[in-house]
C-alpha cells in the first residue's frame, strides 16, 4: 500500500503513541520512501501540486482538504504563481481521547515558476471537494502562433 | 472499555490492512492510498476524520460489519484528454482504509458528513446496560 505523507514532521499525538508505535511509524515511513522514490522526492511539500497545460492555459491542481477558501491567498505575476494559506484543525475539547492524529495542519506557502507568462487578469480559481483548481490562461504573447507563408 | 485496548485493536487492524493491500487490494484497477486520519473517542462516541481530497459523496463507501469499519473513496481523474503534464506531485486513485472497532456501535445512529474533501464520521456507542443489583433474600 502506498501511504502518502506530505508532512514528515507533522505533529503526532504523543499521549497516545507508545515508543514502539513511534518506532514502527518511522520504519514504515522508511520503507515507503524506499519503495517509492518519486513520492519521497515530494514528501514534506504541502500542498502537493499537479500542473498540466493545453494550448491556451496552464492548470494547477492542489490537494488542500478541509480549509476555508477565503483563507487562501493566490497571486500571479508574469510567470510566477504563489499559493499561501493556513490549515487549522480544531482539537476536540473536553474528555475526548485521541487515538490517531495524522492530518497535517499549519501555514503553507508555495511559489511556482511556470514555463509561460500568464494573463493574470483572467485567472480563475475554484475550490471543491478539497481540491483547488486554478485555470491560468497563457498571455497572448506566449501562445503558439500560426505563421502563414506568403508566396 | 479503555483507550489502550482500542489502540491495540487499531494496531492489529492496521497490520491486517497492510497484508490485505498486498493481496486482494492490488487486483483493483488504479492505485490505492491510505487517507490521513484522526480518531478520537468520548464516552458517547468514536469520531473518525479522514482527509480524502477529490472524493465526492457518491463515490464514498462506508461499511461497518463485524466491527470492521471500511472507508473507500474513489477519485476520478480531473484532467481533460487535451492536457499534457508539467509536474506531478500527487497521484489520483482510491482512498482505502480499515479499522477494527472494539466498541459496540449503534448502527442506526451513525452520521457521516463529507465536506471539502474531509470525511467526518460519528459512531455513537451503544448505551451499556445499566448494572443491576440483585437482591438476595434470606429466608
Amino acid at each position: 500500500m502506498l501511504v502518502r505523507r506530505v508532512w514528515p514532521g507533522r505533529p503526532t499525538f504523543n499521549g497516545s503513541l507508545s515508543e514502539f508505535e513511534q518506532a514502527r511509524r518511522e520504519m514504515l515511513r522508511l520503507f515507503d520512501s524506499m519503495a517509492n522514490e518519486s513520492s519521497a522526492s515530494t514528501s514534506g511539500v504541502f500542498p502537493p501540486l499537479n500542473v498540466t497545460q493545453d494550448e491556451d492555459s496552464v492548470f494547477v491542481r492542489a490537494e488542500i482538504p478541509g480549509i476555508n477558501a477565503d483563507q487562501l491567498a493566490i497571486s500571479v505575476l508574469r510567470n510566477r504563481l504563489s499559493i499561501a494559506g493556513k490549515r487549522e484543525i480544531q482539537l476536540e475539547q473536553g474528555k475526548a481521547a485521541y487515538h490517531r492524529r495524522e492530518r497535517p495542519e499549519g501555514s503553507f506557502s508555495r511559489t511556482l515558476t511556470l514555463p509561460v507568462e500568464i494573463d493574470a487578469e483572467r485567472v480563475e480559481a475554484r475550490y471543491s471537494d478539497g481540491i483547488l483548481t486554478l485555470t491560468l490562461p497563457k498571455a497572448e504573447a506566449a501562445k503558439p502562433r500560426q505563421i502563414s507563408v506568403r508566396t | 472499555m479503555t483507550k489502550e485496548s482500542l489502540s491495540r485493536d487499531d494496531l492489529s487492524s492496521d497490520a491486517r490492512v497492510r497484508s490485505d493491500a498486498r493481496g486482494p487490494e492490488q487486483t483493483r484497477p488504479g492505485e490505492v492510498y491510505s487517507p490521513a486520519t484522526d480518531i478520537f473517542e468520548t464516552d458517547e462516541a468514536i469520531t473518525v476524520l479522514a482527509d480524502m481530497p477529490g472524493v465526492k459523496a457518491d463515490a464514498l463507501q462506508i461499511d461497518l460489519r463485524d466491527n470492521v469499519l471500511t472507508l473507500t473513496g474513489r477519485v476520478a481523474r480531473p484532467e481533460s484528454g487535451y492536457e499534457s503534464e508539467l509536474l506531478r506531485e500527487y497521484q489520483v486513485g482510491t482512498f482505502y482504509r480499515q479499522f477494527t472497532l472494539s466498541e459496540r456501535i449503534d448502527q442506526a445512529k451513525i452520521d457521516a458528513k463529507l465536506r471539502d474533501g474531509v470525511l467526518r464520521l460519528e459512531l455513537p456507542k451503544i448505551e451499556r446496560a445499566k448494572p443491576r443489583t440483585i437482591q438476595v433474600r434470606t429466608g
